[in-house]
């Protein structure tokens, strides 16, 4: 299945882009997806853990994606 | 209760007014702005991004969370995204309860929450042409050790 992983701030810089669409096996959690991105080269620059969103919410790594979703990975937040 | 991602100028006065009445005896504006040094650095303005749709969704969540903690839902929340000048205001909060204690508790709660949860980014840009994205993760000590 297809899902959008979008990058923001520092994270769209280590990319090169702001999203990219990713196919992932059906039922991929969170945590699945996370492996996937790190084939990507830029990946080597992302923190151990990074924070992900799926569809606007802050989401768990054993979270089931389904097809379609935006898989948001987070950077440090800075707000205020 | 109103929460927004904006790129104009904050009006603090106007989110005050939005949020006073003869109801509540206590009302509170925090304004965050920019500072002309972060880190040991000198700073010359700071371009502020956001993961829109979430953030706006967050910062509603956080007004909300404010508002059943504080009994009071004259609250307005309002960050700013896009470049700002030193001294422009990136984030005011306008509380307003019939007792300053609870205004003063809603007012603290939203912009640690902000801070904690709400995809917002900074790029700070420095006097001498440089510019870095922000961690509140990790200092420029921590980096250099």
């Amino acid at each position: 299945m297809t899902i959008t992983a979008l990058f923001f701030a520092s994270y769209a810089d280590v990319f090169g882009r702001d999203q990219i669409e990713m196919e992932v096996p059906n039922g991929s959690t969170v945590g699945d997806f996370l492996r996937h991105l790190r084939a990507l080269d830029a990946a080597r620059r992302l923190p151990p853990a990074p924070l992900v969103a799926v569809n606007e919410r802050y989401a768990r790594p054993d979270q089931v994606l389904r097809a379609g979703d935006a898989v948001a990975v987070i950077p440090p937040v800075a707000g205020g | 209760m109103r929460t927004a991602i904006v790129r104009d100028p904050l009006q603090p006065s106007a989110a005050l007014a939005e949020v006073a009445s003869v109801a509540n005896g206590a009302a509170i504006v925090f304004v965050g702005t920019v500072r002309e040094v972060n880190d040991g650095r000198a700073v010359t303005g700071i371009e502020y991004s956001a993961y829109e749709g979430m953030a706006a969704r967050e910062l509603a969540a956080i007004a909300g969370e404010a508002a059943a903690r504080s009994g009071t839902t004259d609250i307005v929340v309002e960050h700013r995204i896009g470049r700002l000048e030193l001294g422009e205001a990136s984030v005011v909060i306008a509380v307003a309860h019939p007792h300053r204690a609870e205004a003063y508790d809603a007012s603290r709660y939203i912009i640690e929450q902000l801070k904690r949860r709400v995809p917002i980014w900074k790029r700070e840009e420095y006097v001498d042409g440089t510019r870095e994205w922000v961690d509140p993760t990790v200092s420029r000590a921590e980096v250099a050790r």
